[in-house]
């Protein structure tokens, strides 16, 4: 079950940039013009986010007919439900971030294949801050789980 | 007119990269949790994220099998400000659970108001950021 989880994983990992290389999300330079509003706009951008949605939809709505995954025991989703501070906070500097570079997680993780220099400093610097928010949330939170919070 | 129907077709690949994932293994596919996963906690889920990673760093390569030449990546901002922006992107996705993949796409297929919350905040702060950087000339 494991290794075919793992080749699993690989395609869907290769699909998922391969779809990111086709829509333009590995050019910064094209992420900036759709995020440029009150600019030189490329709304272009915004398909990729339709595209995605529609075809996750009916991802979701499969795995709701589903007892399990076919590869695994259970699913494993996100449990919150509560609109917190991190998450807002977290999400504002993660805008700030993206609005600077033009990259997002994805996009800079397959762009390294490209040999792109600048990339390579902005994943080190992405690691290192999730590196860093780990690492402080864990001594934020020593032991046991938060009052309120879910596995 | 080219450019919506390829930025349509590759948001449908990355759709079906996301059912595929969340119909076998039952995961989100949410990069900023994959990728940080590597770094936080040896636990079962390493290999598959290590395979969900070395996938990622393949999508190129088909592309440029597919379509003859490597897709484009024009970087615009300086150096000092691509460490600056790391940072915040490595911090803020996973305070705020999830990045544009996560929160993005799955998020708002399962309609989950956190996510739609989440995307209206970045969404917003990121287009704020590019506006300021062009008023003031940064970068």
């Amino acid at each position: 079950m494991i290794v075919l989880r793992t080749v699993a994983a690989l395609i869907c990992g290769a699909l998922f940039s391969l779809g990111l290389s086709i829509s333009g999300m590995l050019d910064p330079h094209r992420v900036r013009g759709f995020l440029d509003v009150t600019g030189a706009w490329d709304p272009s951008l915004i398909f990729v986010l339709a595209g995605g949605v529609i075809v996750a939809t009916l991802g979701y709505r499969l795995s709701r007919l589903v007892p399990r995954p076919l590869l695994d025991r259970r699913f494993d989703l996100p449990t919150k439900t509560a609109i917190d501070a991190p998450l807002l906070l977290g999400s504002a500097l993660f805008g700030i971030g993206w609005g600077i570079a033009g990259f997002c997680p994805g996009p800079a993780v397959a762009s390294l294949t490209l040999g792109v220099g600048p990339t390579l400093l902005f994943v080190i610097t992405m690691v290192a801050g999730m590196v860093a928010h780990d690492h402080l949330v864990r001594r934020l939170i020593p032991t046991g789980p938060m009052k309120g919070a879910r596995p | 007119m080219l450019s919506f129907l390829s930025s349509l077709a590759g948001g449908a690949l990355i759709g079906l990269s996301a059912l595929r994932l969340l119909v076998l293994n039952g995961r989100i596919a949410g990069i900023s949790g994959i990728v940080g996963g590597l770094f936080s906690a040896i636990d079962a889920r390493l290999v598959t994220n290590a395979a969900f990673v070395i996938g990622l760093l393949l999508g190129p390569l088909l592309f440029l099998r597919m379509y003859g030449a490597l897709p484009v990546v024009r970087i615009e901002t300086s150096l000092p400000w691509l460490g600056i922006a790391g940072l915040f992107v490595g911090f803020g996705t996973r305070l705020g659970s999830g990045c544009t993949s996560g929160h993005g796409i799955l998020g708002l297929a399962r309609l989950s108001p956190r996510s739609m919350a989440a995307v209206a905040v970045f969404l917003s702060t990121a287009m704020a950021t590019v506006y300021l950087m062009r008023v003031g000339g940064a970068a």
